[in-house]
């Protein structure tokens, strides 16, 4: 696959804002470190080549800042990735945002990397990480260079990636790819078969760890409400922080249950876990659920698509049997 | 185990007077019957209703008052609502006194005073006014300029008639937003009478009442040649615990419960303007 | 000094655990590092932090203030306040121990908040130097010598021992019960260790952050500067880097209806949430940038005027490593700071 290079991504931002297609570029800025890059907004050509970067931690789906900067003057330019493109769909579907106020450049993925993956390898103290074909080069505090396999060090949701395909853009970079034949299934497949005892100390172990801090939320671009129950007085469901064991459970479970069927599998929920809690194996159970009883479905494939849960057919699975279905 | 400030003292309601279509004055004693705690004009209290809430109200009665304190609270928001729909004999919890008072004793001593409040806010200058009121030969003249939107929305309005305006050396100018039947005194937004009335500016003023009210009013006083170092105004924010802990209500370096809510105007240019 | 060799830890800890509750860093299996109650056997974490900080032994993420019985019109306030059990903190570092001394500015300031004060009088913290910090560590920007930590006892672990320097009287009256498990000895590897940490220190990307440039009554300076429109662009609102902040105190107050009756509880709060000033007739910070900046004046101005110059930040590095979108007060401070931080 043809790597997509800083360079090229500047070119076409600096050429878009010159055609005046676009007034301004949503992108990464370089941090402290190789990993740390942040979101940012880029006005001209001058910030775009001081401090433009694209690297293999750029992670970030871009789709839900599109609720935010098109409610500004003039269009954005975004660079989308495969699975960006996804979520960008679906808010669309929802109605999120303005698709005239946004040019969208697809741009080939080759998967990016998680940096506590290095740190699982080589420890606390990296200092640089440069990439080198299907190697990266990790420079350490206290061990010298180290070579890993990008592979090795890649997100899980891009080691398990469902689709190198853009589902939308206004012109893309490079060729584009295929829906992928992923394993993305084979965790939800080992959490199925334990008895519900072995599933619920599995849920226990991991949402008890949870601190609510909500980035699982605020980051998830199917989560767009205006106002979240959660944060509602009234709702009657306000909380911030668990009173108890069930309420631990109870915002995940709530909001699985919200996103479910709208769920692209993103993987940002996990991507921003503080506590590095596996929160996307929930929403792929409803996503493998759902392509069981009703077919397969990939929210945010097309525009405007009717998910299975907010659609009826004749065909439909009748409640009982989704249940009986459940229990086996 | 040492006292803790976060654990409140039981109330109970003994009065609930219908001051307007969504102001009632709640008078609180413990249940001995007796006043539960002391405090300064312009501090307020923390009162809650386990299970709905906790909230910050100006303590409205004065100081004087040795057997009962008076909460004035307008109809807005969760607890206000329910204490609304409270009667007589309800158990409430109260803890406080919270924040500084009106410098009363020391700044405001043998001055002439102005009060401006506009709705509601006259409920945290109903303390001070009082104590005032009470202590009449300590002070010099004292003008209350109160406004509201209608004669049905004047808050403490038979206590105005029938004794603010009895008081000698007391001048009460009372106005409505809107001609009304059955009102024959002035109307008119308050920044505009205060203005109109053109008080000489040797007063000490204190201001309460909406943002847009205490704006207007402080261009209007500072025309007249008053400076933000003879004005006080006392503010409202979020507040949970009441003694500069939780961080709600942190302006700046100031927290409003502790350091407030009573702030001189010249202080309120200092902060940051999140208030 | 007293040492102990590293085979005869689970020994020291069983004796520590005779007297107290002990808390030890242990990995998870996602090889992060946590606190757990000490059980026999368990191996102490060799990771730099732990996730959480050990704020949370003294200001817990939700504890339950009192509670109220209410029936018709009447209410029943309950004290359900009692003395808390002795415990250790064990593996504390200079960042995480030094965190506590700023809750103190807050928590012990008259009015005293006494479930604070009962867990600090309780709470024995056994510090660790540390010998091989993280890229992301910046605690010597606050003054904080990771060489000498503050804590009760303070610890240092070579590659076969650990050594034990007691500082105050609680820490002494610890160390004194170990002496079964301890012997004498052990200061020419403090010292040894002492230099080596400089030495790493000086090495660390972050060693050249400085504060001078913000601290108290700097409000007007940084309040209106255009940067925080940038800094917070893409701040999601989220309250990461509060919650893994061990300075961050900031909480709400709740009542939660159980079956008998009301409980009433504090939990932690974040002013990055948009609910945080939210009041019946309006919210004073209604922009994600106004309460971004809020986090930050709070940290870097508003508590050092409050508090002698003393900064709200330790430099731990969690929000570094945590925060969703990679934004954080070094960014921050580099930003506004000025060229010395350039």
């Amino acid at each position: 696959m043809q790597k997509v290079t800083r360079e090229t991504l500047i070119e076409k931002a600096i050429a878009l804002i010159a055609e005046e297609k676009v007034n301004r570029v949503l992108g990464w800025k370089a941090g402290e470190f190789s990993y740390d890059v942040t979101p940012a907004v880029f006005n001209d050509a001058e910030s775009l080549k001081k401090d433009f970067v694209f690297t293999d931690f750029c992670g970030a789906n871009f789709s839900k800042y599109l609720v935010k900067e098109t409610k500004k003057d003039g269009k954005v330019l975004v660079f989308l990735k495969p699975c960006d493109t996804y979520s960008f769909n679906q808010l669309l579907t929802e109605h999120r945002f303005d698709r005239e106020k946004v040019y969208v450049v697809g741009i080939p993925c080759d998967g990016m990397i998680d940096e506590n993956a290095i740190k699982a390898k080589v420890g606390d103290g990296i200092i640089s990480v440069t990439a080198d074909g299907d190697k990266i080069k990790v420079e350490t505090l206290y061990d010298g260079v180290k070579t890993l396999d990008k592979a090795e060090v890649l997100s899980e949701r891009c080691a398990n990636c469902k689709s190198k395909k853009h589902v939308a853009y206004d012109e893309l970079i490079g060729e584009d790819g295929e829906v992928a034949d992923s394993n993305r299934f084979d965790q939800v497949e080992m959490l199925e078969k334990m008895t519900p005892d072995e599933r619920f100390a599995f849920w226990q172990e991991q949402l008890s760890r949870c601190i609510r801090c909500n980035a699982c939320r605020n980051v998830c671009p199917a989560c767009t409400c205006e106002k979240c129950v959660f944060d509602n007085p009234n709702s009657g469901v306000e909380n911030k922080a668990a009173a108890d064991s069930f309420e631990e459970k109870m915002f995940h479970i709530i909001r699985a249950f919200h996103v479910a069927g709208r769920c692209t599998d993103c993987g940002e929920c996990s991507r921003v876990c503080p506590q590095h809690i596996p929160l996307h194996l929930l929403n792929r159970k409803f996503i493998k659920d759902i392509n069981t009883f009703y077919g397969d479905y990939q929210a945010g494939e097309e525009v405007g698509s009717r998910a299975p849960l907010v659609n009826y057919t004749k065909e439909d699975i009748e409640p009982v049997d989704a249940v009986k279905k459940g229990d086996e | 185990m040492n006292n803790e400030t976060l654990i409140p003292k039981l109330g109970v309601i003994t009065d609930i007077r219908i001051d307007t279509p969504d102001i009632k004055t709640f008078r609180v004693v413990s249940p001995e019957g007796k006043k539960l705690f002391e405090h300064r004009p312009g501090q307020c209290a923390m009162l809650s209703i386990p299970g709905v809430g906790e909230a910050m109200f100006s303590i409205t009665s004065s100081p004087t008052n040795t057997e009962y304190m008076e909460f004035s609270i307008k109809k807005c928001g969760c607890i206000t609502t329910w204490l609304h729909a409270a009667e007589v004999g309800q158990n409430v919890t109260v803890r406080g006194p919270y924040g500084n008072p009106f410098p009363v004793d020391d700044v405001f001593a043998g001055k002439d005073l102005l009060f401006v409040a506009g709705g509601v806010g006259l409920a945290p200058l109903r303390s001070v006014i009082n104590y005032c009121r009470h202590y009449r030969d300590r002070y010099g003249k004292i003008d209350i300029v109160y406004g509201s939107r209608s004669k049905d929305d004047l808050l403490d309005y038979k206590e105005i008639i029938n004794e603010w305006s009895n008081d000698s050396g007391v001048n009460v100018h009372l106005t409505i937003d809107r001609e009304q039947e059955g009102w024959d005194g002035h109307v008119g937004f308050v920044p505009t009478y205060v203005k109109e009335l053109g008080f000489e500016p040797n007063k000490t003023a204190v201001l309460c009442g909406p943002p847009i009210m205490i704006k207007f009013t402080l261009q209007g006083l500072k025309e007249l040649g008053f400076d933000n170092k003879q004005v006080y105004t006392t503010l409202e924010l979020r507040m949970k615990c009441g003694v500069g802990k939780c961080g709600r209500c942190n302006v700046g370096s100031k927290y409003v419960c502790k350091d407030g809510p009573v702030f001189r105007m010249d202080q309120l240019d200092e902060l940051p303007d999140e208030y | 000094m007293r040492k102990c060799s590293l085979k005869d830890l689970n020994a020291l800890f069983g004796k520590i655990s005779e007297s107290a509750t002990l808390y030890i860093p242990v990995d998870l299996e996602n090889g992060k590092a946590v606190y757990k109650k000490y059980s026999d056997g368990m191996k102490m974490s060799d990771a730099l932090k732990t996730e959480r900080s050990a704020k949370d032994f003294f200001f817990p993420q939700i504890e339950t203030l009192m509670e109220f019985k209410t029936e018709g019109k009447n209410i029943e306030i309950i004290d359900t306040r009692t003395e808390t059990e002795d415990f250790v903190v064990f593996g504390v570092r200079g960042c995480d121990a030094k965190s506590l001394e700023v809750l103190d500015k807050v928590f012990l300031a008259e009015p005293v908040d006494s479930y604070y004060q009962n867990r600090r009088e309780h709470g024995v913290i056994v510090s660790f130097a540390c010998s091989r910090p993280s890229e992301t560590c910046f605690c010597q920007t606050f003054g904080i010598d990771p060489s000498e930590p503050a804590g009760d006892i303070v610890c240092y672990k070579t590659d076969s021992e650990i050594i034990f320097d007691a500082k105050t009287e609680k820490g002494k009256a610890l160390m004194s019960k170990l002496d079964a498990v301890t012997e004498n000895g052990g200061e020419e590897q403090v010292e040894k260790q002492k230099a080596e940490i400089k030495a790493v220190m000086d090495k660390l990307p972050l060693k050249d952050l400085k504060a001078d440039a913000f601290g108290a009554d700097k409000t007007n300076e940084y309040f209106d500067r255009p940067e925080w429109a940038a800094l917070s662009e893409s701040c999601i609102g989220c309250g990461t880097c509060t919650f893994v902040c061990p300075t961050c105190q900031c909480y709400d107050i709740k009542d939660y209806k159980t079956n008998k009756g009301v409980q009433r509880f504090r939990c932690w709060d974040s002013c990055m949430y948009s609910d945080f000033t939210l009041m019946a007739h309006g919210n004073s910070r209604n922009s994600q940038k106004e309460r971004f900046r809020q986090r930050f004046m709070h940290k870097l101005v508003y508590f050092p005027t409050n508090n002698d110059g003393m900064f709200s930040c330790v430099g731990c590095g969690r929000c570094i490593a945590k925060c969703p979108i990679s934004m954080n007060i070094v960014k921050v401070m580099k930003t506004l700071g000025g060229k010395e931080n350039e």
